[in-house]
């Protein structure tokens, strides 16, 4: 599965969207946090993880799902909710704590939800699994030909969560495909000090269904493998589990000191970084011109611009609302 | 053993953060017993999320100074195991937020082995977590659960306010027959990231000594109110009580320091004088500790001229917008206007 001319400018774009929001969260994100950081302060608060690095994992298979299809994602977010489709201007100013956001302030960066496209995430890691089984037996009951895809961090494949829904996935022969992002770290950590196997793809023979790596944080490749398995999920072939190697190119969170990481990786991550790389190639294709390629980056920024604007100009939400929604 | 920094002589101050004497209490007890040793994730390299075990790989070694993945129900079961056969593990969960997963090994195993033994099999093991919020950081990531882990038998609980205690509650913690769950406020921890509330660095010994479970101390003496608090509320407290002063109302306030055991006679000795309770908790509000130390002095009949009150995290998830957040909060504010309200009546 090759993506078309259309679906290759279709990632392309996301992938400079979610690169261009992150920048504006992170510039944003370090206001009031100087000289002294302290993550209570500026005009938002609290953990910041960000995605940039991992952007081809969010467009290459987000690009075979529509609004209707049922996706959960992690404490890192923001490129699969942008890849998903989310409302990019609650988005902003939910993360910004703002009346306007999706959840009106009450979630933040790490519960963003959007049920017109059936988004959401949560910040306790492979806790999104058994939502994605349960939402993709669903389908499967009513006869819908929806999916369900499950992100999850590499760090998460050793939880519990992760062995019980491949196993539950299969048993129901669910159409749910699990996607990991396999960054090589879990905060401090390194994959290679904290998982038994080499490569979490053979993992998934133990629970009787297809498992594919996909190395080179690669957007087409991503769209080939993850374009399987979703046809396949669709078509009641069941459930696959999917690891892709990509890259974080920050820290855990803003502020992370990353002195764990060995001398040079960094370098080595930000030299293949696959949004310049994915440049190059649609232009030396001839997917895109230089023109299209400018366009392409202007009508990014400008969403992206306009939502953090937006975002900024709203009012905050009122005390006593922190009491509405505890019960439908 | 009770030393008091004080008490000690010849010995000149050394002002340490909750997180250096949680690690300072760590290493020396590590050096005490070869049978003590720390798992969690990223507590080796890294130093712990909140430092608390900052140093201990460079001088332990990685067989002691575990980094584990991310399962937490397979290393706090380890930890069970380890303690049933003669090892004394602190294990850290790193925020208390995520016992969901793991909840199994310490509510059925750790905390009931000994008694489904007939005492057989005590379970000599730490677990520290670090809870509260007010840093923007939404409700997977703020909650206290003090009334969680202290409502379920067979463990102690114990909650520091300040870098002495801290280091006190952790040896004593170590040394103890039975699973102790060790709960640090990311407020307190002297985490610059995380801002710091100056009252929790005070003067730390640097010989071990032990602050026994099961004793309140009266961090400021008063005689017109009680006030309770734990963890970051002493700190609220103890701030609010300097405010009322201007008020004409001497506040006295008790810090908890532990929950399970806990101490009610303190508690119900200072109330017996002043007449008024407050208790203020993050943690919150219904089927917790603040109910839990009001109805101890109701039951002890201590008179009491003012209806006893609590200032608690409302029965909500806590919020991610600070706007939303904040005010949910127990704050000095809130306590003063409680405080000057309560004493209005029958003074
Ligand atoms: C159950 C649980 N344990 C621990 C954490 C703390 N934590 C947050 S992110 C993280 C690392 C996750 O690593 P990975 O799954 O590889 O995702 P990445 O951060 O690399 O995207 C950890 C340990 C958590 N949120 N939930
Ligand atoms: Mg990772």
């Amino acid at each position: 599965m090759t993506p078309t001319p259309q679906q290759y400018l279709w990632m392309y774009e996301n992938m400079v969207k979610s690169r261009a929001f992150e920048e504006r969260i992170a510039t944003a994100y370090f206001e009031g946090k100087s000289p002294v950081f302290n993550m209570a302060n500026g005009p938002i608060p609290g953990e910041m993880h960000l995605s940039n690095g991992q952007e081809p994992c969010a467009v290459g298979v987000c690009a075979h799902l529509d609004a209707a299809d049922f996706v959960t994602a992690t404490h890192r977010p923001h490129h699969i909710a942008i890849a998903k489709g989310v409302d990019l201007d609650g988005m902003a100013a939910e993360i910004f704590g703002k009346k306007t956001g999706l959840s009106g302030g009450r979630g933040g960066h790490m519960h963003l939800f959007d049920a017109a496209v059936n988004f959401s995430c949560s910040g306790i890691i492979a806790q999104g699994m058994g939502p994605a089984v349960g939402a993709a037996t669903a389908f499967k009951l009513r006869g819908e030909k929806r999916v369900a895809v499950a992100f999850i961090g590499e760090g998460a494949a050793n939880q519990g969560a992760f062995h019980e829904s491949l196993n539950l996935a299969a048993v129901w022969q669910a159409p749910v495909v699990f996607v990991i992002e396999d960054n090589a770290w879990g905060i401090s950590v390194s994959k290679a000090q904290s998982t038994a196997v080499p490569h979490n793809d053979s993992r998934a023979a133990a629970y009787g269904m297809p498992g594919h790596r996909v190395t080179g944080n690669d957007p087409a490749a991503i769209f080939a493998v993850a374009g399987e398995a979703i046809a396949r999920a669709r078509a009641g072939g069941g459930p696959s589990l999917i690891e892709i190697e990509t890259s974080r190119l920050a820290g855990h969170f803003i502020g992370d000191a990353e002195g764990y990481r060995p001398a040079g990786e960094k370098d080595a991550l930000f030299a293949r970084d696959p949004i310049p790389t994915l440049r190059g190639k649609l232009l030396a294709e001839k997917v895109m011109t230089e023109t299209d390629d400018l366009a392409i980056v202007k009508r990014a920024e400008s969403a992206v611009e306009q939502a953090i604007a937006k975002a900024r100009a709203a009012p905050f939400p009122a005390a006593a609302e922190a009491y509405q929604h505890v019960f439908a | 053993m009770t030393a008091t920094a004080t008490a000690l002589p010849n010995r000149a101050k050394r002002n340490l953060t909750i997180a250096k004497a949680m690690a300072e209490a760590l290493a020396q007890e590590m050096r005490r017993d070869p049978s003590v040793l720390v798992m969690g994730e990223d507590i080796a390299a890294l130093g712990g999320v909140f430092g608390n075990t900052r140093g201990l790989l460079e001088e332990f070694g990685p067989a002691r100074i575990r980094d584990t993945p991310i399962s937490e129900t397979a290393f706090i079961g380890a930890a069970v195991g380890m303690a049933a056969v003669g090892m004394r593990p602190v294990v850290e969960l790193m925020f208390v937020d995520f016992f969901g997963v793991c909840m199994d090994a310490i509510y059925n195993m750790a905390a009931k082995n000994c008694y489904f033994s007939g005492g057989q099999a005590g379970v000599p093991m730490v677990l520290m977590t670090s809870v509260g919020g007010g840093y923007g950081d939404a409700g997977q990531h703020s909650q206290c659960l003090y009334g969680t882990f202290a409502h379920l038998p067979g463990m102690k609980v114990v909650v520091p306010s300040n870098a002495y205690d801290a280091k006190g509650l952790m040896v004593s913690a170590i040394r103890d027959n039975n699973p102790v769950i060790f709960m640090f406020h990311k407020a307190l921890q002297g985490m610059g990231w995380l801002g710091t509330v100056q009252g929790s660095i005070n003067d730390v010994p640097e010989d071990a000594y032990t602050v026994p479970f099961g004793q309140a101390t009266i961090a400021r003496t008063g005689k017109d109110v009680t006030i309770v608090g734990l963890g970051a509320t002493v700190h609220l407290a103890l701030d609010a009580a300097q405010e009322l002063i201007a008020a004409g109302i001497d506040a006295e306030v008790v810090d908890l320091r532990s929950l399970v055991p806990l101490d009610r006679a303190t508690v119900n000795a200072s109330v017996k004088k002043t007449g008024r309770l407050l208790v203020v908790d993050e943690d919150y509000m219904s089927y917790g500790v603040s109910g839990e130390i009001i109805a101890s002095v109701v039951e002890a009949g201590t008179v009491l001229k003012a209806p006893p009150k609590r200032i608690a995290f409302p029965d909500i998830p806590i919020p991610f917008s600070p706007t939303l957040e904040r005010p949910a909060l127990p704050s000095a504010e809130k306590i003063v206007a409680t405080v000057t309200a309560m004493a209005r009546g029958g003074r």
